[in-house]
């Protein structure tokens, strides 16, 4: 039995819990004082673990920048109890021997709920539909189909897959990225890249996408779920087809809440990423957007990659970064401690509604007397500064080095264990590479 | 002076741009005399590290660098890191080894010059020779000196020069180059190219933008006509060559149009007939040849600059 006294629920009461077999068995207002045998949280925040539905973890076949051990480790660091493996690895998670793989050994490195996502199309070629209702049906339990990466761009593959999808209650999670209007880019089109003469990846490119499969899905009345939203008039387009009561959901990456194209002016390929910065409008516009609840989730979109793809030139390389170790801090930095959400918002935008969208039933729930214990214990009081060297993902490509940033993870429970404690992740003693 | 590296005409204030322009006037008539080489250099090793073709513009350093009787290596590394070949960090350690004190680098990316100056894996100056879609400053350079020698020669700057500057603005890194430099010199400058060929944050630039070239052409001292690249042809970016060369080329009749003393001129390599018909080309007005040999007077300056050289009175 785990015991947590004097943790700080979002709605303001201080509590002591005790959780037995996976769950809280038991939760009281605290007294004030810190109870004996237990883990003294000293009013730092108890929040349900984070749950992030975009996740590179590159194994199989990346494994010199991330594997499925190391990326778990990423993700406990970064406060994450569950995350959904992105289905772009080599081979393609495009059947259910591969999710299979990637359940399995999520399931052994056992820190956190590894979920794979499976590929739309074979071998992410936009061509033909990949076997769905096989990962669907495979221990996996697949619903989540992406072809992150590349965008489903056919319209024809596009409807089939949504339309599909609906016999085991699936989502498509589109990469909206027209690629004809996006041929060699390497950057937001605006101002900036006319200026540096880096081909440019214009907002329509999302924008026409976003237009095209909203409409699809409310004409086959399917779920569609919008990947890395980047630019305002992605949010207008949302915000539109959530008033029809299409169903769509989106989600924003913690960088493009942050970071803006001019940070590309040295041509630093550390500030690449596909769909790339774009402008302050658009940030504005998008931590709006998340306010509002246009835009339903924060989701990392960690992007593992070794250093010699990013110490290049910028055509040369690799569109990425890492995101689970500082997204609940960028999520603080730029939402909540500038009065545009609650802690509340922000377990509702990280966690709850993640969990509902992909239907992880044991993670995102309230904090009550026979939930499950996917918890986080949070200092908010402390900060921190990034520093590359000390990820816990096996790559560095963090655009913060350097940065200082709020709300300091200090232990997570998964399934009722504590899997960090002050910081430290607790080893669990597998053979796992990592 | 200018000193460090040469990676953008913005890199250059109104008066460093000038030092140089009158930098490359003195090379230039030391070099002309029947001995055409300064010691100023010697014992200096600069690499000209080409990633793409460019007879004209890498002919051009190594004869400014030899005239400074620098040791010149050239360096063309065909199949750049972009096509998985050696990458551009280990090629610049490469050069750090063996000891290079200036590098000119001409690259396919936009930014390469940049990232070997902002790295750590060379020491050496840095010399932007064209990179990408980005800047080309010593074209803009020589473009500069041969505009001031023959409209304002006897004056300081470019103030009250129209220039336009024709063609495929999107993709040009001499445009981009000159759009700084001449404006920052006094000139005025007006873009004219069908709006394909235009890049979509313009607006932001310090120039005017027009599609109709007739409109133009009786109103400007120079007429700068940019390169179209073959390869544009087939990406719908106008309908035809003929199209294009129709409405945006410099043919006889727009010629004749031009005032009196106006000039003409092209970075190279021209494709005659397209851009640029064979008649404006050879035509009184043309001073490309200048352009050229005004280049090697102007490398020669920004490498002396660069590699501090000693004053120049002291050469002979």
């Amino acid at each position: 039995m785990i015991k947590i006294s004097r943790a700080k629920l979002t709605d303001g009461r201080v509590v002591d819990i005790d959780i037995e077999n996976k769950v809280i068995t038991k939760l009281q207002t605290s007294t004030g004082k810190p109870t004996a045998d237990a883990i003294d949280a000293g009013s730092k925040l108890l929040l349900p673990g984070l749950v992030d539905l975009h996740t590179h973890l590159r194994e199989p076949g990346r494994e010199d920048s991330e594997t499925i051990l190391t990326g778990s480790k990423a993700a406990v660091a970064g406060g994450f109890t569950a995350v959904s493996a992105m289905a772009n690895t080599n081979p393609v998670a495009d059947n259910a021997g591969v999710v299979e793989q990637i359940y399995r050994l999520g399931k052994e490195a056992g820190l956190i709920d590894v979920q794979p996502i499976g590929a739309v199309t074979q071998g992410l070629n936009g061509e033909k539909l990949s076997e769905m209702g096989a990962m669907a049906d495979s221990i996996a339990k697949v619903r989540i189909f992406s072809d992150d990466g590349e965008c489903v761009s056919d319209p024809l593959i596009m409807r089939r897959a949504l339309e599909y999808v609906k016999i085991f209650n699936g989502i498509i999670a589109q990469h909206a990225q027209e690629p004809r209007l996006t041929v060699n880019a390497q950057m937001n089109e605006g101002i900036v890249s006319a200026r540096i003469g880096l081909p440019g990846w214009p907002a329509v490119a999302e924008e026409a996408i976003i237009a095209r499969d909203i409409l699809l899905a409310e004409h086959v009345q399917s779920r569609l779920h919008i990947c890395h939203l980047t630019t305002a008039g992605g949010v207008e387009l949302i915000r539109w087809a959530k008033a029809r009561g299409i169903q769509v959901t989106a989600e924003v990456t913690p960088h493009h809440l942050l970071l803006t194209d001019d940070l590309v002016e040295n041509y630093d390929p550390i500030f690449k990423v596909n769909p790339p910065l774009r402008t302050q409008k658009d940030v504005m516009a998008l931590r709006e957007g998340l306010a509002e609840g246009v835009i339903d989730i924060v989701a990392t979109d960690h992007a593992p990659h070794p250093a010699e793809d990013k110490d290049c030139e910028f055509h040369a390389g690799a569109c990425g970064m890492l995101g689970l170790e500082t997204a609940l801090s960028i999520v603080v930095k730029t939402m909540v401690q500038s009065n545009l959400m609650s802690w509340a918002d922000l377990v509702n935008r990280m966690s709850i509604t993640p969990a509902k969208i992909a239907g992880y039933k044991s993670q995102g729930q309230d904090i009550a007397i026979g939930m499950p214990a996917n918890l986080i214990l949070i200092d908010q009081e402390k900060s921190w500064k990034v520093d590359k060297n000390l990820m816990k993902s096996k790559s560095k490509n963090t655009p913060f080095h350097g940065t200082e940033l709020p709300a300091v993870v200090t232990d997570v429970f998964h399934e009722g264990e504590q899997v960090m404690k002050n910081g430290e992740i607790l080893d669990k003693g597998t053979s796992q590479n990592e | 002076m200018i000193s460090g590296h040469l990676l953008s005409a913005e890199d250059l204030t109104k008066e460093s741009a000038l030092g140089l322009l009158a930098t490359a006037k003195e090379l230039a008539a030391i070099t002309d005399g029947p001995n055409k080489k300064l010691p100023t250099l010697r014992g200096k090793s600069i690499v000209n590290l080409f990633f793409e073709d460019s007879t004209r513009t890498r002919i051009s350093f190594e004869s400014a660098a030899k005239r400074l009787s620098a040791d010149v290596i050239n360096f063309s590394a065909k199949g750049s890191s972009v096509s998985k070949g050696e990458s551009l960090k280990d090629t610049a350690q490469t050069l750090q080894a063996i000891g290079a004190d200036a590098v000119v680098i001409r690259h396919s990316a936009s930014g390469a010059a940049k990232r070997l100056a902002d790295t750590h894996w060379i020491q050496a100056a840095v010399i932007n020779a064209g990179d990408g879609t980005h800047e080309h400053p010593t074209q803009a350079l020589l473009d500069a000196f041969t505009i001031k020698q023959h409209l304002r020669s006897s004056e300081n700057d470019l103030t009250g020069v129209r220039i336009l500057i024709v063609g495929d603005i999107l993709h040009s890194r001499v445009a981009r180059s000159n759009v700084i430099l001449l404006t920052k010199l006094g000139a005025t400058v007006t873009l004219v190219a069908p709006p394909t060929l235009l890049p979509v944050g313009v607006s932001n630039w310090p120039v005017e933008i027009s599609y109709d070239f007739d409109k133009e052409i009786a109103n400007c001292d120079v007429v700068m006509m940019l390169r179209i690249q073959l390869e544009r042809m087939n990406d719908s970016f106008f309908p035809s060559a003929q199209e294009y060369s129709k409405r945006y080329g410099l043919n006889s009749s727009r010629l004749r149009k031009l005032s009196k003393s106006a000039i003409v001129m092209h970075p190279g390599p021209m494709n005659r007939g397209l851009e640029i018909s064979a008649e404006s080309a050879d035509d009184l007005k043309s001073v490309i040849i200048d352009q050229v040999k005004n280049g090697v007077a102007i490398r020669m300056a920004v490498l002396y600059e660069l590699l501090g050289g000693a004053p120049i009175g002291a050469q002979r």
